[in-house]
């Protein structure tokens, strides 16, 4: 045991050291998300966003479209059916929505958020659409912009890539160029070289996402509700999730166009499902199912009721289960899968 | 097999799909010799010594170390040095050494170490920045970073400019003196010669030839071989002697030396680029195998 761990740590020391030592990839891994966050804040702080979300409330027997309302005929606004007030009044507030028209309440009315730019061009095709008059209503409670909910999404994508890419790039070229098959003539284990590999990639992907978060939360005054440690027990979960994932894509490949080629293949899918840039709120269900399945969807779910809400561990049982869950089938999967040398 | 046997393979067999790469190879590696295993490309010597280190499982026939099947700690008391391995990026000479001697639980000294393999001049270079020679030193010594008492070496000196391989070869008989023993693939024959107490030639996944060196240049040959230049080769047709023409070269084979020397002399050859050689592994090893090392 005592030897294990220490093969494990000198693993483990070994690729941190080459990582640190690799000035370029390490600055790009610092800049490149803070660029991100800050030019996604200009974007999207202006209107022009051109697709809007808009949650109806009305009766289960009414169809959402021109019978109800004349605004429900805009083409470039996506109307879903929500059901209960309070679920979908928050969703307002965090810009997970533009507005929300409620037919059932007496008068019929919408609500808005004062801050969503996007809210107040909805508003106006309301007046222009020449239907009954509803009421306007501004949401009560703490409003967030924009940003404080987009940021998470990116740090965490950000954080999704460089963990599969990060650990799949270098152990399939640790395989081709034969690192892999020198180290397989020592007394190192194949679950103790992962391991290594992954604890490497953890430690250095929580210093740098510090390091990220601290600034964009300097540069962008990123709203900050919860306990910080909190946020640390969920982003380390979540890393280690999608590290582990990565080992399960890298554990036979020795080809790094392919392995790129998958591992696109993979994130691509969880930048659109998981709920980056727009939330999944109005999805086709089957969407939704899919997004479970991802590890990302779970970390942004949590940070986010962290950061925006204020929520502590005890209610994000589902999420943290979730990401444990694959944590351990996809490390097991990954050591299974994995050789050492290419055939 | 007796006490002095480190390596007892027998009957060893190794297919790939279709391919049968080793097809029965049975020999001794004696304690403290360096045993070489010489053969063609694809002859089957790199699957032989993988199985030997213990990092391909044979199809069926069987390793022995010091009389027992290769355990689970068999890694531990064994060095390997590959034909050729990447290092990890950014790491100098002595973090590679730190690293692997932590991966073992017995280690040597390391500024024993260091002074064997002569890594003094560049330890704390990066290991992309060595030169052949610096990094094949650099390789036996994590090769030897566990203090192994056996040896494998896989063509250790290939691509090596011959100043460095004569190096090599030095630090090769200083394990040697250690009372090491050693198992060696090699391209070069002179290095087999130089290095080797016995040696078995593979073909085909077969051994066509064994013994000591020495012993099998003599057992094959009992003649010298002569070059001169072919262009001299038409003034030697009233003569009674017969060459192989080899590129610029003809070869003349003779048991007799001095006759053969007055017989060139009388047939009008000139001698100021005549050559003289003994009998070469490379001669018996063409001879056997049908071709070039190289082919």
């Amino acid at each position: 045991m005592k030897a294990s761990l220490r093969r494990i740590a000198a693993a483990a020391w070994a690729r941190s050291l080459e990582f640190v030592r690799d000035r370029s990839s390490l600055g790009w891994n610092l800049v490149f998300p803070i660029l991100m966050v800050i030019g996604l804040a200009f974007v999207f702080s202006g209107p022009g966003q051109p697709l809007f979300k808009v949650a109806v409330i009305a009766p289960a027997e009414a169809k959402l479209d021109a019978s109800l309302h004349p605004f429900l005929d805009t083409p470039q606004v996506q109307f879903y059916r929500e059901d209960s007030r309070d679920a979908a009044l928050p969703k307002v507030q965090r810009h997970r929505i533009d507005l929300l028209i409620d037919f059932t309440a007496t008068p019929p009315a919408y609500w808005v958020n004062e801050q969503s730019p996007k809210g107040a061009l909805l508003e106006r095709l309301i007046a222009g659409s020449g239907g009954n008059t509803l009421q306007r209503l501004v949401t009560t409670g703490k409003s967030i912009r924009y940003v404080d909910w987009v940021a998470p999404g990116v740090l965490g994508m950000n954080m999704m890539f460089a963990c599969l890419f990060g650990i799949g790039y270098v152990i399939v070229r640790y395989r081709k160029n034969g690192y892999l098959k020198r180290l397989n003539a020592t007394p190192l284990r194949a679950f103790e070289f992962l391991l290594a590999q992954l604890l490497s990639r953890l430690a250095l992907i929580l210093v740098v996402n510090v390091l990220v978060f601290g600034a964009c939360r300097l540069l962008l005054g990123l709203r900050m509700e919860g306990s910080y440690l909190d946020l640390l027990v969920v982003v380390t979960l979540g890393a280690f999730s999608m590290i582990a994932m990565g080992l399960v894509v890298s554990a036979r490949l020795a080809s790094e166009e392919l392995a790129g080629g998958i591992l696109n293949v993979i994130s691509t899918p969880m930048m659109v499902v998981c709920g980056v840039f727009f939330s999944m709120d109005g999805a086709p269900r089957a969407l939704q199912i899919a997004a479970d399945f991802f590890p990302l969807t779970h970390l942004l779910n949590a940070a986010r009721a962290i950061m925006l809400d204020g929520t502590g561990l005890a209610q994000l049982g589902y999420p943290l289960g979730a990401m444990a869950l694959m944590s351990v089938v996809f490390l097991g999967l990954g050591a299974v899968l994995f050789k050492w040398r290419q055939d | 097999m007796n006490s002095e046997t480190a390596l007892e393979v027998r009957e060893l067999v190794k297919h790939f799909k279709q391919v049968k790469a080793v097809n029965g190879l049975s020999f001794d590696v004696k304690t403290g010799t360096c045993f070489g295993l010489l053969g063609p490309n694809g002859a089957g010597k790199s699957t032989t010594i993988e199985m030997c280190e213990g990092l391909l499982t044979p199809t069926s026939g069987s390793i022995r170390y010091r009389g027992e099947p290769l355990g689970p700690r068999y890694r531990e008391r064994v060095g390997i040095q590959f034909q050729s391995t990447a290092l990890q990026d950014h790491l100098t000479v002595i973090e590679n050494l730190r690293f692997f001697g932590r991966l073992y639980p017995v280690r040597r000294p390391l500024d024993e170490l260091i002074t064997l393999c002569r890594l003094e001049d560049f330890l704390d270079r990066d290991s992309r920045k060595l030169s052949g020679g610096q990094r094949q030193r650099l390789l036996l010594a994590i090769a030897l970073v566990n203090d192994p008492e056996l040896l494998f070496l896989d063509e250790p000196t290939t691509g090596l400019d011959p100043q460095a391989r004569r190096n090599f070869w030095d630090l090769v008989r200083d394990i040697k003196a250690a009372g090491r023993t050693i198992v060696l693939t090699t391209h070069y024959m002179e290095e087999a010669y130089l290095l080797c107490d016995e040696i078995v030639i593979v073909d085909n996944g077969r051994i066509i030839a064994r013994g000591v060196p020495s012993q099998l240049l003599a057992e094959h040959f009992n003649d010298s071989v002569l070059e001169v230049p072919a262009a001299e080769a038409p003034k030697l047709a009233g003569s009674s002697l017969a060459g192989t023409p080899k590129g610029d070269t003809l070869e003349i084979q003779t048991p007799d030396v001095n006759a053969a020397v007055a017989a060139l002399l009388a047939a009008g050859v000139s001698l100021a680029l005549l050559r003289i050689r003994p009998r070469t592994l490379e001669d018996l090893f063409i001879e056997l195998t049908g071709r070039g090392l190289r082919e």
